[in-house]
């Protein structure tokens, strides 16, 4: 009898735990939106700080205006004015301030644009909770005895979960195209990362191509509707019909016949690309989690980079690999593909050379490559990576190798960190051939300084 | 930025009776003003009070961690301001029964900041206007000095939180700070500790003596003790005359220090940044009790809007839309703290005790559980229990005098924890103590609560500035110090010193995990007195034997 119902009790208590489960995940969904960086110690793992006394108030508990409505678009405006007060800062004998904060991740739709966020912190002497010192705790109130257990969490974050970053390939529109753009412009100027020199001299080849670009009001072959939907807005605003941009009545709008906006068949140079960006990233299981958000943020960074650079002609290739590697067409697959195999980094480099030769894209292109990985390798010694490695250095611009720790193994250097750095080649393509290692709890500003070791002339120790 | 049509104000002074019948008190004056969210955008960094400086951080998105601090003295998102009169903010597009619901709640808030003890710095100025001739001052300044005016505000700013906002506030107890006229607090305070340097067991002893002398002749209790100090140590009389006539200066917190003993700025050319700091100090020492009254605020607000609305003729047809908007504010969350919530639950166990009586002596002598369940006085002193308490805490003392197990039974409260398990890979939440001991501590750790830093006058020599953190179980985060006192060194014009505590690096490194050795769970933190130095803009460490 008695046996009977502790087993009833069981039950209801696995149905009532996972019900508690999805309130609590839900719960701490909300604390981490609330939440802007986390500054967790190592060893600590992900640090989810729940809804404290402080961070609710009248605002978001009644009338339900949420957070700082503050769109990173509104920041872009006066970033300039910003990275212009922070180099004055350096003048006048203060470290700077700005930092990069968030870059937005592409949602589900293709097409979302990469944004850099001015951050900064207002430092002053504040309590510090001792690290590692307890475990968290919070309140809570509701059924439970003590030490039962009322919900959990996964530590490596699910698909979708976690902040990573990403954007999109070739597929990208110029919306995606302008962001990066804009934030390539910004890291070379506010973060002063160099420019590259390139290998050789590469022609740029011109040619010319019919299409219907150009623009015209009025008339013309297509109806270009974007432009003209711009257009209508700005003659509303100009009649003074848009009052509440957060509020647009689209109905109350008069429409001119000079805002339609056609686009007409012309003659277009166009160039050819003179940057091929090889991304490889290593997608094993052990990837899963904070490792590969770190590798694609910085991949992010490093496209938006090069495409300033090479103003905006670039083409890029993205390669992932466990113990065979494979092309994916564009970055949103690259960001989110996830196997859960071992990891053979050689497979990915002869599958760079493969493509380079096949195509002999040597000639024609500054190549770059840029490899994520957590350094796990089963080619131990790197056998069959170095000799693919070694080809790919006779024709790259530059090989960047990023090798993201995990938390874990810090203070023990990785089977990949290991070979390469045994091999010699770190110093004989030392023009060349550039490695990183991070930790698994690097934040945006440790992955730029990481990109400037990565594409730096100087070779930094 | 819009007021409120006439007839929404209408109703709003409607409200305004109902709650004077309710025994609330407050201005009779309010401003009322509509606000979109693009308002807000530019509201939320000026703390919502549309005259304070400009700042050149506000136009970034300022990296706050949330949960673990709270950078910022008060709240961005209150819908009233403590200014007279009032400002209250409504989102455009409320529906007019949820007006008249938060202007219940804005009013309570309204009492709350104009008749609790720890907004008494606040009472006799309106800060709107101390806040616009503040920000001409700021814009007069920049307009003559360039952006050296933003330096100072960002040095001064990142030591606003040492504003001691206690002495400030113990000026309205006639208390006036450094009167000297007491032979008892000299006699135990400076006599014994300081001059004589007693040993701890001895001072002990003498406590113990006076309270002897109190009890057995409570008349004269005081005089026999100090004829019996006075044959001990003949010296003590005329030492304290000495120091009764010998007036020092009141203690001055880090800011006001830097301010009246910092050569660099009270050079001629430089005295204009006196009066930025003191904005800055003045701006910081105002907003400090609404982040030290949060629970307590935003429980009393939430306890009159429900039981002023509930009883409004104007909530019929609404009763349902005000359940699901109130149940959103007032409920308990699984795992996390919600303020408003712990708030009205605490303020209603209040009346309850007062009602029942059960706030008394002779209920605390029960310790059956059936007779103290029963217990009932019919006292119905509840509501002006509660008045009592809106007038004379703040939160650390509505914690610690009104959280006890009862209140934690009643409310099924406890403690969650977070631990790993390593077989599912998961975060386990569990239940980790139902002892309101726990709890209180738990919150109590959670509290808005500066570090004491001090000036240690005596070790000022070659016109270094040395401060002290007080040890109080916590260090300092770390990475903001370096920042910090660079500003200060600025200010100072001299090489400035902060001796703090740390925890004791070992070793032993943590294992996969988090995980850490089994011999280390148990072990004692270990701590070290540190001394960091900024010297020409240059940070060194030092750890003091």
């Amino acid at each position: 009898m008695r046996a009977e119902g502790i087993m009833k009790q069981d039950k209801t208590n696995n149905k009532s735990d996972l019900q508690q489960l999805e309130k609590i995940k839900m719960e701490v969904r909300k604390a981490e939106e609330e939440q802007v960086v986390d500054h967790t110690p190592v060893e600590e793992g992900p640090k989810i700080s729940l809804p404290g006394i402080y961070s609710s108030n009248d605002g978001n508990m009644i009338m339900g205006i949420s957070g700082m409505n503050y769109s990173a678009q509104l920041g872009m405006s006066t970033i300039d004015e910003l990275l212009a007060r922070d180099r004055r800062r350096e003048k006048d004998g203060f470290p700077r301030k700005i930092k990069v904060g968030k870059l937005f991740r592409p949602g589900k739709s293709v097409g979302d644009s990469v944004i850099i966020v001015p951050t900064t912190v207002e430092e002053k002497f504040l309590h510090d909770t001792i690290s590692g010192s307890q475990e968290e705790q919070a309140g809570g109130s509701g059924s439970g005895e003590e030490g039962e257990v009322i919900g959990e969490q996964p530590i490596r974050p699910q698909q979708g979960e976690g902040n990573g970053a990403g954007g999109e390939g070739q597929d990208s529109n110029h919306e995606m195209e302008s962001g990066a753009y804009d934030l390539g412009r910004i890291l070379t100027e506010q973060f002063e990362l160099p420019n590259l020199k390139d290998r050789g001299t590469k022609r740029a080849l011109t040619k010319y191509t019919y299409d219907i670009t150009d623009k015209n009001r009025g008339f013309g072959q297509v109806l270009d509707k974007k432009a003209t939907l711009r257009k209508v807005i700005e003659t509303n605003i100009g009649l003074g019909r848009l009052e509440d941009v957060s509020n647009i009545d689209t109905t109350g709008f008069l429409v001119s016949p000079r805002d339609r906006i056609y686009r007409v068949l012309s003659r277009e140079k166009d160039y050819e690309s003179q940057a091929m960006v090889f991304f490889v990233r290593d997608y094993s299981g052990s990837m899963a989690g904070k490792c590969t958000e770190l590798v694609v943020a910085q991949h992010v960074l490093i496209y938006s980079w090069l495409l300033y650079q090479y103003a905006k002609r670039v083409e890029t290739r993205f390669i992932v690999h466990d113990t065979e590697a494979k092309e994916v067409p564009d970055f949103y697959t690259y960001y989110n593909s996830k196997v859960a195999g071992g990891t053979q980094v050689s497979a990915a480099y002869s599958l760079v050379n493969e493509i380079v030769e096949n195509e002999s894209l040597a000639n024609e292109y500054n190549i770059f490559i840029f490899h994520g990985t957590d350094g796990d390798d089963w080619d131990t010694i790197g056998e069959k990576a170095l000799p693919e490695l070694r080809k790919i250095l006779t024709y790259a611009s530059r090989v960047g190798i990023t090798i993201a720790e995990h938390a874990y193994s810090a203070g023990q250097k990785t089977e990949v960190e290991k070979y390469i750095a045994d091999s010699g080649m770190l110093n004989e393509y030392a023009d060349y051939l550039r490695m990183d290692v991070i930790q698994e709890s690097a934040d945006e500003s440790r992955l730029i300084e990481g990109i400037r070791k990565l594409i730096s002339h100087e070779v930094m120790k | 930025m819009e007021l409120v049509d006439q007839k929404t104000k209408s109703i709003m002074e409607g409200c305004k009776e109902r709650a004077y019948d309710a025994g609330l008190s407050f201005d009779n004056q309010t401003l009322e003003y509509i606000v979109t969210n693009r308002d807000l955008i530019e509201l939320t960094p000026k703390y919502m009070i549309p005259t304070l400086y400009d700042y050149w951080v506000h136009d970034v998105e300022v990296l706050k961690e949330k949960g673990r601090y709270e950078l910022y003295p008060n709240n961005p998102y209150e819908t009233v301001v403590n200014t007279r009169p009032a400002i209250s903010f409504y989102n455009d597009n409320n529906p007019d029964w949820m007006n008249v619901m938060i202007f219940y709640h804005v009013l309570a808030h309204i009492d709350f900041f104009q008749n609790n003890y720890s907004f008494q710095n606040t009472w006799d100025y309106d800060f709107t206007g101390q806040a616009l001739s503040d920000k001409r001052t700021i814009s007069k300044l920049r307009s003559e000095k360039g952006h050296w005016v933003d330096y100072v505000i960002e040095f001064a700013r990142s030591i606003d939180n040492m504003a001691d906002y206690y002495s400030e506030l113990s000026k309205f107890d006639g208390v006036t700070p450094g009167h000297r006229n007491n032979m008892l607090d000299y006699y135990f305070d400076i006599f014994l500790q300081k001059e004589k340097c007693v040993p701890m067991t001895e001072y002990v002893k003498e406590v113990e003596r006076y309270n002897k002398c109190k009890k057995e002749t409570t008349e004269l209790g005081e005089q026999t003790f100090f004829a019996d100090v006075n044959i001990k140590y003949p010296e003590f009389s005329s030492m304290f005359e000495r120091y009764a006539s010998n007036p020092r200066d009141e203690k001055l917190d880090l800011l006001q220090y830097i301010m009246e003993k910092s050569e660099f700025l009270n050079k001629h050319s430089n005295v204009w940044m006196k009066s930025v700091i003191e904005i800055v100090r003045k701006t910081s020492l105002f907003f400090q009790p609404q982040i030290r009254t949060k629970i307590m605020n935003e429980g009393w607000a939430s306890y009159w809007h429900e039981k002023l609305f509930l009883s409004d003729d104007r909530i019929i047809g609404h009763e349902s839309d005000f359940a699901r908007l109130h149940a959103g504010i007032a409920s308990m969350p699984r795992v996390g703290l919600n303020p408003y919530a712990l708030g009205i639950r605490i303020f209603h166990y209040i009346e309850e005790l007062g009602d029942t009586g059960k706030n008394t002596r002779a209920f605390d002598m029960l310790t059956g559980v059936k007779d103290r369940n029963k217990y009932d006085q019919k006292l119905n002193n509840g509501n002006e229990l509660i008045f009592e308490v809106r007038k004379a805490l703040s939160d650390y003392l509505f914690i610690e005098n009104y959280i006890d197990q009862d209140f934690v039974n009643k409310h099924n409260l406890f403690i969650a924890g977070k631990r790993i398990n390593q077989e599912r890979m998961v975060w386990e939440y569990y239940v980790k103590s139902k002892k309101a001991s726990d709890y209180k501590k738990m919150l109590q750790d959670q509290l808005y609560h500066p570090p004491s830093i001090t000036v240690d006058a005596e070790r000022h020599s070659n016109n270094i500035l040395y401060l002290d953190h007080k040890f109080e179980g916590k260090p300092l985060v770390n990475e903001y110090i370096s920042n910090v006192m660079l500003g200060l060194e600025y200010l100072w014009g001299g090489p400035v010193q902060l001796e703090t505590s740390e925890v004791e690096k070992n070793n032993s490194g943590a294992g996969r995990f988090g995980r850490r050795p089994e011999n280390e769970e148990n072990r004692e933190t270990q701590w070290q007195r540190v001394l960091y130095t900024m010297k020409d803009k240059k940070l060194s460490r030092k750890v003091l034997g």
